[in-house]
C-alpha cells in the first residue's frame, strides 16, 4: 500500500456515517433565508384567500351578507357554508372519528371560527373585504368549563349529533359526551387499593397550549381544469395522507391530486390535521380556476388550528408503607373543544395516554378517560410528543411526587424502588404495552450522581431552616422526572389512519457514479432528515453521506409514508431506510462476487465495499459496484441499483430518560428562576450526535414554556385570550435556562438499527421535572399540588395562600 | 393583521406637519417609530386615515443641556438615549428604564416622544418622566405650550394632546449630582410591559432622605406619581416602618387590570415590592 491508500478510520470518516455529529445539510439555505417555504410560492394569477370569523363563542347565525364587500374592486368571491354545500363540503371528517364545519353551518362553536371565506386578488382587499362581510349572529350560552359539560341543563353544542347516542368511540352519555375509553383491569385495581397501606388522590391538571411554530399553516392550492388535476402546496406534516383525504373528499382521482410539503418552518402537530384554510383555498381554485393561498396569521394560528392538551387527569395511587406501588387509578376529563378533531391513530381517542403507568411497576392500573364538548377550538394535538404521552408523563411523575411526599421519602428514591428492572424487559405494563427495552436504575443512578443530588437536598434543607427564620426570602426546589415514551406509531396491528396502517417507506437509487437519491414517506419540520437520513445510508451501503441527496414531501415521486409526527419518523422511516440500503447491499455483493470472480459468500462488508475474506487486497468499492450495475451487471441479473422498502414495525419503541431541575424562587414575586437543568436521554442507537442534542435544546425550552407559562386561556364568556406572542409566552434566549445534556444508550432490540426517536422525549420529560420543581419547592410548608402553568402570579398565589407572605 | 387604507405624508418642518394634522382633526395621526401605532393598525384597533411621518424633520432629534435643564427632541430613539454620554453622566435612570424597554429591535425604532404621547400606560418613559419632573412641550398651530408629564395623562390613551399638536420636547431639570436612582420593572419576558414597575430618585444628607420621587408604571390607565409615598419617606431614615407605610401609600393609589400579567391584586403588591427594591438601590447609590 502507497502512502495515498486512506486508512480504514479515514475511510469510515469519509462516509460521516452513524454516530457522526455531521453538519446539517439543510441549515445552509435556512440560515442564509434560501429555504423555499409555502410562502416564498407565487404563482401567475395566484389569488389570496382569508377568513370572516366569529366573535362569539357560541351563537346562532342568522345572515351573512356580503353584498357590499363584493362591491370593492378586487373581491372575487365570498364562499359561505351554502357554497360548500353545492360540493358536500361545508363539515369534513376529522381524524378522530367526528365531523367538523368547515364553514360555519348555521352556527358557530368557538370564538375565531370561520365563517366565511373572501377571496381577493391581494391580502389587503380581503382583508378590508372581511370588514364589509355583515354577520348577523344571536349569542348562546356559552359552556366553557369541561367540568360543566356533562350537567344535565348544559347548552346542547352539536345539535347535529342529536339522538347519537353512538359515538365513533362507543356510547355517548350525555349531549355533550364524545366518548369513553377504557383500559385496564378494574376489580385488580380496586383490590389493590383495597388492600393498600398508603393511597394518594389528586387531580392533576394539564392546561391547554400551543405548538406554536414559527411557520403558521398555510397552503396555495391550484386546479387545472383542462387536466382536470389539483395540486396543493402546503404545511404538511403528513403530505401522502392529505392526499388521500383530498381525494377522497373531493372525488378527484389520488393520481390527479399532487401534494407537495415544501420546506416547514416548524410543526410540533401543528400542521398534521386537514384545516378549513385547505379544504376553502381548494374549492376557491375550484371554483376560479386560478391558484389560491391562504397563510394564516399568528392570532388565527394560535386561536383556531389545534390547541394541544387541556386533560384533567384524577389521579390515585395504592402503595405498601415501604412505597411499593400496588395500582393505579386515572380518570382523565378530556376537553376537546367544538369538534373532536384530535389527531390520533383512528382507534386511540385518548391516544397512547396508557402509558400512563411509567417507568414504574404497577401490578394493577386501571384508565377511563371522557371527552367532552365545549365552546373552545378544537385540536388535541400531540405538541412534540406522541399521542397523548406528555400528559401521562406528566400524571404519573406528578402523583409519584405526590406519593413521596405522603410517605415521607425522597422522590427519587420512591422512583429507584418502583422502576421496572433491566431483566423485566420486554416487558408488559399492565395497560397493555410491551416496552422494549431499558436500564432505568443505571440511567436515574448516573443523573443523580452528576447533578450531585444528595448535596442539592442538603443545601435545600439548609435554606428551608434560613427561611423558616426570615434569613431569606428565597426557597429552592428540585425536580426529579423519569419519563418512559412510547413513539413510533406504529404497528399496523394497532395504528392506522382513516384506515391506512401506520407504516413508513424509503426508496433509494445508486446513480451509476456512486452517488445518491433518497425518499422518504417522511416530512421534516426542522429535524434535519436531510442529514441523518442520509447517515444511516452512509453507513449502510458505504457512499458518502455527502454523495446522497434526501427527498421527502412531493406525493408524486415519494414512496406513500405516514409522515412525521410523535417520534416516528426514526423508529419507522428510519428502519425502512436502513432495510431498503439493505437490499441494495444484498445486490452489490453479487455484483461484486461476479467483478471478483468468486462465490458471494468469499465476500465480506468493509465499510465502503466488499473483500475477499483473507485477502482484503482483493476488494472492490461501492462507488465501483454501483458503475458495474449499470454497466455490467451479472448475467441474468437486472441492471440498475436500486431498493424500495416499506417497514411496518414489529412494535413501538419506548426511549426513556432521567431529568433534573433545580429552581431557586422569590415568593416576594413568584419568579422563578432555573439554576440548573440536567437531562439524560436514552433513545437507543444515536445516529447523529450533534442533532440528537438539538432536538433536546429545542423540546427542553417549549417544555419551559409551558410548564412555566405557556397558555391558552379563556375567560367565562368564552373568549380566547392571549391568543398573540405579547401574552402567549415563547422564551427567548434571555429566559431560556441553560441545558446539561447527557445519555445512555439501550438499544431498541426490534429496530434494524436500535434506534428509538428522541425529538419529542424533551418536552415529554423535561414538563414534569419544571413542575415538580415548583412544587417541591413548596411542600415544606405544606403543599401537595400546584397545578401548571407556573408563571409569576400564580407561584405568588401559591405562596401567599401557603402563608409564605406573614 | 393588516391595516385599513391611509394616505402617507412625509412633512420636512415642524410647521408643515401640524399644518397637514390641522387640516385632517382626527383622522391624522402623528407617526414616529411607529412600534405603538402600526401594531394598533395591525389589528385595526387604530384606522387613521392620514399618517404624519415625523422622520423627515431633522429638528426633532437630539438631546442638550442649558442651565440644568436637560431637552431631549421627541424623535430621539430608545437607542440614542442608551448611548448618550450627556445621559449617562446627569440622567443614568433614563439609560437603566430604556434597556427595560422591548429589545434592541424596538429600541432602534422607538421614539422618546412616541413613547410619552402614546399615552399607553405599559409605556415606561411617562412614568419615569413624572418621577423626574418633566415638562412636554407640545407644539401646534398657535406656538408652543407645556405642560407637566404629571398633568399630561387623563386615562388610558387620552392625554393633554391636541389633535393638531405634536409633543416635539421633553424637558427635565437635571437631578443634583450624587443623586439615587433605580428603575424596577418586573415582566414577564424580554419584551413584555410591566407587570408593574417604579422610578425613584432620591437624595441623601447624612442618612437621611433630603428628597424623594416616586412613580409607578401599568398600575392604573395612567403612569401614577406616588406624591404621598415620596412625602412619607422625606425625612426619614428609610427604616423599616416608614418604608412600610410609604409602600401602603403607593399602593393605595393604584387600580391596575387584570389581565395575562396576574390579577389586580398581584400587580398593586408588585408595584409596591418594585418600589421596596427601587428604593432599596436608589438609596446605595446616592452618596452621602
Ligand atoms: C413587542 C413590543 C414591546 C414593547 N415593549 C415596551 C416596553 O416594555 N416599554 C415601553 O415603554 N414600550 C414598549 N414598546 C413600545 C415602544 O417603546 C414604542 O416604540 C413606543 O411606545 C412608541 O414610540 P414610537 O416612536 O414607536 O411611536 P409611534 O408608534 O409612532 O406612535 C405612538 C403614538 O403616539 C403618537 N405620537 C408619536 N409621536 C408623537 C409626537 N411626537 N407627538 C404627538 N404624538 C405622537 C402617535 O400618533 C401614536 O398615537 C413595545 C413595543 C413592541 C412592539
Amino acid at each position: 500500500m502507497n502512502d495515498m491508500t486512506p486508512t480504514r478510520e479515514q475511510r469510515e470518516a469519509a462516509l460521516e456515517g452513524m454516530g457522526c455529529k455531521r453538519k446539517r445539510v439543510e441549515d445552509v439555505r435556512f440560515t442564509q433565508g434560501k429555504g423555499q417555504y409555502v410562502d416564498d410560492l407565487k404563482l401567475p394569477g395566484m389569488v389570496f384567500g382569508d377568513f370572516v370569523r366569529s366573535p362569539y363563542p357560541h351563537a346562532k347565525i342568522t345572515k351573512i351578507d356580503a353584498t357590499e364587500a363584493l362591491k370593492i374592486p378586487g373581491v372575487i368571491a365570498v364562499l359561505t357554508a351554502e357554497d360548500l354545500k353545492g360540493v358536500n363540503l361545508a363539515w369534513m371528517p376529522t381524524l378522530a372519528g367526528d365531523v367538523q364545519m368547515v364553514l360555519a353551518d348555521g352556527k358557530v362553536l368557538y370564538q375565531n371560527q370561520e365563517v366565511a371565506f373572501v377571496v381577493a386578488e391581494d391580502r389587503y382587499i380581503a382583508d378590508d373585504a372581511i370588514q364589509l362581510v355583515e354577520v348577523e349572529y344571536e349569542e348562546l350560552p356559552v359552556l366553557v368549563d369541561p367540568f360543566k359539560s356533562m350537567d344535565p341543563d348544559a347548552p346542547v353544542l352539536r345539535p347535529d349529533l342529536e339522538g347519537k347516542t353512538e359515538g365513533a368511540h362507543g356510547p355517548r352519555k350525555h349531549h355533550n359526551h364524545i366518548f369513553n375509553w377504557e383500559v385496564g383491569d378494574e376489580d385488580e385495581t380496586a383490590k389493590a387499593f383495597a388492600e393498600a397501606d398508603v393511597t394518594i388522590n389528586e387531580m392533576i391538571s394539564y392546561h391547554r397550549t400551543h405548538p406554536s411554530p414559527l411557520e403558521t399553516c398555510q397552503c396555495v392550492a391550484s386546479m387545472d381544469k383542462v387536466k382536470g388535476e389539483l395540486t396543493v402546496w402546503g404545511t404538511f406534516q403528513a403530505p401522502h395522507v392529505i392526499r388521500t383525504v383530498a381525494s377522497l373528499l373531493s372525488t378527484i382521482p389520488e393520481h390527479k391530486i399532487h401534494v407537495i410539503a415544501p420546506d416547514i418552518g416548524g410543526g410540533f402537530g401543528n400542521k398534521v390535521g386537514a384545516y378549513p384554510g385547505y379544504i376553502c383555498s381548494i374549492v376557491a381554485s375550484i371554483v376560479t380556476g386560478v391558484p389560491v393561498k391562504w397563510v394564516e396569521d399568528r392570532m388565527e394560528n394560535l386561536s383556531t388550528t389545534s390547541f394541544a392538551r387541556d386533560y384533567h387527569m384524577t389521579t390515585e395511587i395504592a402503595a405498601k408503607s415501604d412505597g411499593t406501588v400496588t395500582g393505579l387509578k386515572v380518570h382523565v376529563l378530556a376537553d376537546h373543544g367544538g369538534f373532536d378533531a384530535c389527531a390520533d391513530p383512528s382507534k386511540w381517542p385518548a391516544g397512547f395516554f396508557n402509558i400512563v403507568t411509567g417507568s414504574y411497576d404497577f401490578p394493577a392500573a386501571h384508565l377511563s378517560v371522557d371527552g367532552v364538548y365545549t365552546n373552545k377550538a378544537p385540536g388535541g394535538v400531540a405538541y412534540r410528543c406522541s399521542f397523548r404521552v406528555t400528559e401521562a408523563a406528566y400524571c404519573i411523575e406528578r402523583a409519584m411526587d405526590i406519593l413521596a411526599q405522603k410517605l415521607d421519602m425522597d422522590p427519587a428514591d420512591l422512583r429507584m424502588k418502583n422502576f421496572v428492572k433491566a431483566d423485566q424487559f420486554p416487558y408488559q405494563s399492565a395497560l397493555g404495552w410491551e416496552y422494549d427495552s431499558g436500564d432505568y436504575h443505571t440511567a436515574m443512578q448516573k443523573a443523580m450522581d452528576t447533578i450531585g443530588y444528595r448535596e442539592l437536598r442538603a443545601e435545600q434543607k439548609a435554606k428551608q431552616e434560613a427561611f423558616k427564620r426570615g434569613e431569606t426570602r428565597e426557597i429552592m426546589g428540585i425536580g426529579v422526572s423519569f419519563f418512559t415514551e412510547i413513539v413510533g406509531a406504529g404497528p399496523s396491528k394497532n395504528c392506522d389512519i382513516l384506515g391506512v396502517a401506520m407504516f413508513d417507506s424509503a426508496e433509494i437509487r445508486v446513480h451509476p457514479t456512486g452517488s445518491v437519491i433518497s425518499r422518504m414517506g417522511t416530512k421534516s419540520q426542522g429535524q434535519g432528515h436531510e442529514t441523518t437520513w442520509a447517515q444511516i445510508i452512509a453507513t449502510e451501503i458505504g457512499i458518502p453521506a455527502a454523495d446522497i441527496m434526501v427527498e421527502e414531501g412531493n406525493t408524486d415521486t415519494a414512496p406513500y409514508g405516514l409522515g412525521t409526527y410523535g417520534s416516528r419518523s426514526t423508529p419507522v422511516a428510519g428502519a425502512a431506510i436502513a432495510l431498503a440500503a439493505r437490499k441494495i447491499r444484498n445486490k452489490a455483493q453479487m455484483i461484486a462476487a461476479h467483478m471478483l470472480e468468486v462465490s458471494e459468500y468469499d465476500l465480506e462488508w468493509d465499510i465502503d465495499g466488499f473483500q475477499v475474506k483473507g485477502n482484503p487486497e482483493a476488494r472492490k468499492s461501492m462507488k465501483e459496484i454501483a458503475w458495474a450495475a449499470y454497466h455490467a451487471p451479472p448475467p441474468n441479473m437486472e441492471p440498475g441499483l436500486e431498493a424500495v422498502s416499506y417497514y411496518d414495525p414489529p412494535n413501538m419503541t419506548y426511549p426513556f430518560g432521567a431529568y433534573f431541575c433545580v429552581m431557586d424562587i422569590d415568593v416576594d414575586t413568584g419568579v422563578a428562576s432555573t439554576r440548573r437543568f440536567y437531562a439524560l436521554d436514552d433513545c437507543g442507537t444515536r445516529i447523529n450526535p450533534m442533532i440528537i442534542e438539538g432536538q433536546v435544546h429545542g423540546g427542553l425550552t417549549e417544555a419551559f414554556a409551558i410548564a412555566m407559562g405557556q397558555e391558552i386561556r379563556y375567560d367565562e364568556m368564552g373568549n380566547v385570550l392571549g391568543a398573540s406572542f405579547m401574552d402567549f409566552f415563547i422564551p427567548t434566549a434571555v429566559e431560556t435556562p441553560h441545558w446539561e445534556t447527557d445519555h445512555t444508550v439501550t438499544p431498541s432490540p426490534h429496530h434494524p438499527i436500535g434506534a428509538k426517536g428522541v425529538g419529542e422525549s424533551p418536552n415529554v420529560g423535561g414538563v414534569p421535572a419544571f413542575s415538580n420543581a415548583v412544587n417541591d419547592a413548596f411542600q415544606f410548608l405544606g403543599s401537595t399540588h400546584i397545578q401548571m402553568p407556573h408563571d409569576s402570579w400564580r407561584v405568588w398565589q401559591a405562596a401567599k395562600d401557603l402563608g409564605a407572605h406573614g | 393583521m393588516i391595516p385599513g387604507e391611509f394616505t402617507y405624508h412625509r412633512p420636512s418642518s415642524v410647521a408643515e406637519a401640524i399644518a397637514i394634522l390641522a387640516s385632517h382633526g382626527d383622522e391624522a395621526r402623528p407617526l414616529s417609530g411607529g412600534h405603538s401605532l402600526i401594531p394598533m393598525m395591525k389589528l385595526r384597533m387604530a384606522a387613521p386615515e392620514h399618517l404624519v411621518d415625523l422622520g423627515g424633520i431633522a429638528d426633532l432629534k437630539g438631546i442638550s443641556e442649558d442651565g440644568g435643564t436637560i431637552t431631549i427632541g421627541c424623535m430621539t430613539t430608545q437607542h440614542e438615549l442608551i448611548g448618550s454620554d450627556l445621559l449617562a453622566d446627569k440622567l443614568p435612570i433614563i439609560r437603566e428604564t430604556s434597556l427595560l424597554i422591548a429589545d434592541p429591535q424596538i429600541r432602534y425604532m422607538g421614539t422618546l416622544g412616541g413613547n410619552v404621547a402614546n399615552g399607553d400606560p405599559g409605556n415606561d418613559m411617562p412614568g419615569l418622566m413624572q418621577c423626574l419632573g418633566a415638562t412636554y412641550v407640545l407644539t401646534g398651530p398657535d406656538g408652543d405650550r407645556e405642560v407637566a408629564a404629571r398633568d399630561f395623562y387623563e386615562a388610558a390613551y387620552f392625554t393633554a394632546l391636541a389633535p393638531e399638536e405634536i409633543l416635539t420636547a421633553v424637558k427635565i431639570p437635571a437631578p443634583p449630582a450624587g443623586h439615587g436612582y433605580a428603575y424596577e420593572k418586573l415582566k414577564r419576558k424580554v419584551g413584555d410591559y410591566a407587570t408593574a414597575a417604579a422610578a425613584v430618585v432620591l437624595t441623601m444628607t447624612g442618612g437621611t432622605v433630603a428628597s424623594c420621587s416616586i412613580a409607578l408604571t401599568n398600575v392604573a390607565d395612567t403612569p401614577l406619581h406616588a406624591a404621598d409615598a415620596s412625602d412619607i419617606l422625606t425625612g426619614s431614615t428609610l427604616d423599616a416602618s416608614t418604608i412600610a407605610s410609604a409602600v401602603a401609600a403607593a399602593e393605595a393609589i393604584t387600580d391596575p387590570a387584570s389581565d395575562g400579567r396576574g390579577p389586580a391584586e398581584y400587580r398593586t403588591k408588585m408595584a409596591g415590592i418594585m418600589m421596596q427594591r427601587a428604593l432599596a438601590r436608589a438609596a446605595e447609590r446616592a452618596s452621602a
